[in-house]
Parts: C-alpha cells; sequence; structure tokens
C-alpha cells in the first residue's frame, strides 16, 4: 500500500518534460527488436520476440520468472546475443544481425544493477564504485565517485567492504557504481526485491532524484504489483517471450485484458466462460461461467453470443453476506457454501463453492462479526464492473 | 642426510610450481569458461597424468624427446645435449606430472565466483583480461595458493618421472625421493629414515598451510 501511495503521490511530476539533454523530451532513446530462440529439454521451448521503443524515464517490464525479463535485459547490455534483431542505443546501433553489428557488453555504455548487487567482495565500497572509471582522469574520477556517493547518501560507507553493509545499502552501492559511468541506459534487473517496503520507497526517490536531473531510459524489471504502481510510467507485461500488453500500469494491471496480465495482477478468479445473450441497450451481457453453468452479467464487449471467453474477478471486488441480500445495484448474487477458511497476514481468504469455486478475499474482523466457518451457507456479490473479461492465454 | 639432494629438490619443486602457475592459468580458464562441445577431451588429457603410472609418463617423456624424434632433435640443436639424464628433463617430466593439480584447483575456483561478478565487470567497461586480472583471480586466491601448494608438495615427493628421465646423477637429477631409494638399497636405513622424515615433514608443512590459508579465504558471497 505504500508503496501504491507513493506511486500517486510522484506520478504527476514524472511526466518526460524538462529534459536536460539535447533532443526533445519524447525522443526515443531505446529502441529493441530482438528474436532469439530458446529450446528447453522437451524441445518445445519458446522465442523471444521482443519489440519496443521508450524515451527517458522509467519503463517497467513486468511478467513471472521465466518470460524472458532479463534475456531482455542482458541482449541490451550484450550479455547475450540474440539470433536477430536491431537494438538502438541512444543514437547508436550496437546489435544489428542484417549488417553484422555486435558491440562488445563493455563498450555499450550500459548500467546493470543485478538483483543480488554483483558487488566486487574483495573491492570495499569506493573501489567497486570506482571500477568502471578506469581511463578517466584521476581528478574527474574522484569528484565523479565523490558526487555520486554523495547524492546516494553512502559516503560513509567509502571504505567498507560489501559483506560489511546491510542490503539496501549495497543495492545503493551498485546504483552508485552503474550511474558514475554516465550510461546511455540503465537496466535494473529486479534490484529491490530483496529489500523491505521502507528502504525501497527510500532507494527509489533518490532514484527518481537521480533520473530528473539526467533523463535516460531505465528498464525495471519486476514480478511486484507495488513496483509496478510504485515506478511506472508504462509497463510492459512479457509472457512466454513477447509483450502481452502496455500502457499506464493503472490500465495494463487494473483493467486486464490478457488472462496472464490478470493473473500476474493478481486475479484469484478467472473462469472459462461462454457468451449466452447480449443486452446491447443495457451495455452487459450474460455470461455461463463453465464449472458449474453460473449465469453472470458482464460489462458488454464485441463478441457473439456462443463465444468462448474468460472472465476474471479480484477475491477483494467480491462482497459476502450471511443472508440473501435486497436492493442491491450489484447485478451478480450468487448462493453457495464455504468451503475452506484461512488466515494469513491479516487477510482471510474464503473458497466459496457456488457451482464454482470462488476466491473472496475479507478482513479478519468481518470473518469475526459474521461467525464465517466451512461449510457456512453465504451469498456472493459481485458488480458488473468487477467482471473483467480476458483474452484467453495461448497454449503452452 | 644428503643436502645436496635436498637442495636439488628445492630447486625443482620451485621452478616446476613456477612454470606450471604460468600454464594453468590460462589452461583453467578455458576450461572453466569455454562452451566448447570437445571441452571435454581437453579435461580428459590434461587429467591423464593423475591416473597414468609415472613411469609412463616418464617413458612418454623420454620418447617425446629422445633424440629420433623431431622435438628431440630441436631440442638438441638449441641446447647441444638430449633431455634425459639433465635437470631440464625433470623439470619437463614434473611439468607434465603435476598439470592436473595446478589446473584443478583454479577451475574449481573459477567455477566457484559468481558468474554475475564478470557480467558487472564486463558491463562496467572491463575487456575479458582486465576482468580476469581484476576480479577472477583476486577472488580466486585460495585456489592459486593450492595449485601452487599441491604442485611444488607433488613435485617434491615424485619418484617415477624422475628416476625415469633423469635417472640417478648425484647434484643433477638425484631427488631427495631417489635418495631414500638409494639409501634403503644400501641398507642404510638410518639415513634413510632421516631423509624420509623431512619429506614427510615438508609434505605435511605444505597442506598445512593450505588448509590454514583456505580457511580464511575470500567466501564467494558472504551475504548470498
Amino acid at each position: 500500500m505504500a508503496a501504491r501511495a507513493m506511486g500517486v503521490r510522484e506520478g504527476r511530476t514524472l511526466s518526460p518534460a524538462g529534459d536536460e539533454r539535447e533532443g526533445t523530451a519524447n525522443e526515443i532513446l531505446l529502441d529493441v527488436a530482438i528474436q532469439k530462440r530458446y529450446a528447453d529439454s522437451t524441445g518445445s521451448g519458446f522465442t523471444l520476440d521482443i519489440r519496443f521503443a521508450v524515451p527517458a524515464g522509467f519503463t517497467i517490464l513486468f511478467g513471472r520468472s521465466g518470460a524472458g525479463k532479463t534475456t531482455t535485459l542482458e541482449a541490451i547490455a550484450g550479455l547475450v546475443a540474440p539470433d536477430a534483431g536491431r537494438i538502438r542505443l541512444a543514437r547508436r546501433v550496437v546489435f544489428d544481425s542484417a549488417s553484422r553489428v555486435n558491440v562488445d557488453v563493455s563498450r555499450r555504455g550500459v548500467g546493470y544493477v543485478f538483483q543480488n548487487s554483483a558487488l566486487f567482495p574483495h573491492l570495499t565500497v569506493e573501489r567497486n564504485v570506482r571500477y568502471g572509471l578506469r581511463g578517466v582522469p584521476e581528478i574527474e574520477r574522484r569528484q565523479r565517485v565523490g558526487e555520486i556517493l554523495d547524492s546516494f547518501r553512502i559516503v560513509s560507507l567509502a571504505g567498507r567492504l560489501p559483506r560489511t553493509i546491510s542490503g539496501g545499502e549495497r543495492q545503493r552501492v551498485a546504483l552508485a557504481r552503474a550511474l558514475v559511468t554516465r550510461p546511455d541506459v540503465l537496466l535494473l534487473d529486479e534490484p529491490l526485491a530483496a529489500l523491505d517496503a521502507a528502504t525501497k520507497g527510500r532507494i527509489v526517490d533518490d532514484l527518481r532524484a537521480w533520473n530528473r536531473a539526467r533523463r535516460i531510459p531505465i528498464l525495471y524489471v519486476t514480478h511486484s504489483r507495488e513496483e509496478v504502481f510504485a515506478l511506472g510510467e508504462r509497463v510492459f507485461a512479457i509472457e512466454r517471450g513477447s509483450i502481452a500488453a502496455e500502457g499506464l500500469p493503472q490500465d495494463v494491471l487494473e483493467t486486464p485484458r490478457e488472462e496472464t496480465v490478470a493473473q500476474l495482477a493478481g486475479f484469484e478468479n478467472i473462469f472459462d466462460a461462454r457468451i449466452a445473450a447480449l443486452h446491447e441497450e443495457a451495455g452487459t451481457m450474460t455470461c455461463l461461467l463453465a464449472p458449474g453453468a453460473i449465469e453472470i452479467e458482464t460489462p458488454l464487449v464485441r463478441v457473439e453470443p456462443g463465444a468462448p471467453v474468460r472472465v476474471g474477478i479480484r477475491a477483494g471486488d467480491i462482497l459476502l453476506a450471511t443472508e440473501r441480500p435486497r436492493g442491491l445495484s450489484a447485478r451478480n448474487v450468487l448462493e453457495g457454501t464455504i468451503e475452506a477458511i484461512e488466515e494469513r497476514d491479516f487477510r482471510v481468504l474464503a473458497r466459496v463453492n457456488c457451482g464454482a469455486t470462488f476466491a473472496v478475499l475479507l478482513t479478519p474482523a468481518a470473518r469475526r462479526s459474521l461467525g464465517l466457518a466451512a461449510g457456512r451457507r453465504v451469498w456472493l456479490i459481485v458488480k458488473t464492473h468487477s467482471c473483467h473479461l480476458l483474452r484467453p492465454a495461448a497454449e503452452d | 642426510m644428503n643436502w645436496q639432494a635436498l637442495e636439488l629438490t628445492l630447486r625443482l619443486s620451485c621452478v616446476t610450481a613456477a612454470i606450471l602457475i604460468v600454464l594453468a592459468l590460462p589452461t583453467a580458464y578455458w576450461v572453466a569458461y569455454s562452451r566448447r562441445p570437445w571441452k571435454f577431451l581437453v579435461q580428459a588429457l590434461a587429467s591423464l597424468p593423475l591416473v597414468m603410472p609415472p613411469t609412463v609418463l616418464g617413458f612418454y617423456v623420454l620418447v617425446a624427446f629422445g633424440s629420433s624424434s623431431p622435438l628431440g632433435r630441436l631440442w638438441q640443436r638449441w641446447t647441444g645435449h638430449t633431455l634425459a639424464f639433465t635437470f631440464a628433463g625433470l623439470v619437463v617430466g614434473s611439468v607434465l606430472y603435476s598439470f592436473p593439480f595446478a589446473v584443478q584447483p583454479l577451475v574449481n575456483s573459477f567455477l566457484a565466483i559468481d558468474p554475475k561478478l564478470i557480467d558487472a565487470s564486463r558491463v562496467l567497461g572491463a575487456s575479458r583480461l582486465s576482468t580476469f586480472f581484476r576480479v577472477i583471480l583476486p577472488l580466486s586466491a585460495s585456489g592459486l595458493a593450492t595449485a601452487i601448494a599441491l604442485t611444488f608438495a607433488h613435485t617434491f615427493g615424485e619418484f617415477g618421472v624422475v628416476l625415469m628421465v633423469g635417472g640417478d646423477i648425484p647434484g643433477v637429477t638425484r631427488t631427495i625421493s631417489i635418495d631414500v631409494f638409494d639409501q634403503v638399497q644400501a641398507g642404510n636405513y638410518a639415513a634413510a629414515n632421516v631423509t624420509s622424515l623431512v619429506l614427510l615433514a615438508v609434505s605435511f608443512l605444505v597442506l598445512a598451510a593450505i588448509y590454514a590459508w583456505n580457511r580464511r579465504a575470500w567466501p564467494r558471497a558472504p551475504w548470498a
């Protein structure tokens, strides 16, 4: 929640205005179109086929592990070579299979921060940060290291070894080490995954402040929904090697049209369904959920009656009542029985069988006051607009 | 105590260890990081001296550097004599014999380094060579120490290869282990005992030093 609040607070200041570099604010500074074939042990494998072009600012690559997010970063950095395609960084083409350009990783001008920070364990914080400045005159090197240590508030750690500082401090050092080289693009591979929310928030604030001064594209890989909302100006949802959806975080994650995005974005209830009837005058339609032929009313979309669809409903969007409710605006009221109920981290998850099993999210207080337990008869209430129609995921 | 044999053995061990480190570093780097499909052949070849009888290895060194082989003729043209029964011959035999003892600890050390550290170095602008000297080698200190100590100790106690290639010439090829053999042959058990004890003590001290060093070596990623 804290992370989402931060996203709202920071959201407006992040519009790509006030570019201090040459070129226009929306100039494309990273242009990627690559393919790479992966074979797995079963022989099927998948093809990474990623195309995007982004200006300065945060772009989130969101998806489950194995989707191809890290490989995309590694291809941009030059750590893996795509089979085909083209990568342009700032105004330089660093990879082009057609003209056989493949600039060595050491000369791409990329900043990369790994999930485990990858600080050199035998070097002090200061020497880690200096590492990428070989060839820079000593006076300038000292000045740049001093500035970056200062802006990431790690001056006091300069003489320490990585193993003697905290996880959050290590990621700050890793960021400083990447940014002191003045890269043309910053690639962040789940850099904050292992940190607590407060540390994460402070590092994100520092990174935002830094990026206001030097606008470069920042690609940020994550599978955390909170981080998407906290950071994203743009999000690309990646699934099995390609971009399944893109746009503003609230568009992609709050109203997903792709089933895979919905699963990633925390839709606990996803059902196969068939369109039973269209009600064009009401802007709704009736779907039959496959498991128990349950009728459910959803928003109208352009499909033929009888067409297969999938319906996604968040567990937190379902109301639960212990008596049949009356006088409601909600169109979907389903009668069922609690199959199981479990409490974890101040959240109660009830599984209710209404012909199909729905996951319903409650607070512990609601559970107590309603006396909810397995076997109890209940009614579920779902608003029409809480039912999201999804495009089914491609079969594996 | 045959001090001459001890001095000769120490000299042979030092020269062999020094040469082997120079040869083993690039070999181990290649074995650790190459993705060639035929890498296993090189690995098998490099490990052969572990399983071959030392006399067989010595025999092949003699044949390879004998006056009827091209290599032997080349050597003779350079030096004016054959390799057999010389100190240089002992060095060649010892280098081959201890090769796996130098390569394997280095390969293990290189493979224990988090590959992300190597990626990080490369992304930060370092060449492969620079990454090797600034990241891989410092983080392989324990492997390097082990390689040096093992080749030293292994050469210090070797017998079969030395006897085949060098024979038993006092001051030239008579090492400490051959001296023990001679003394036992002559029924001089008291002298053999003293020499053997020196060999035992040196070997133990070297191994103890390796383990002591490795105990305080850099862990790969102390926080992981």
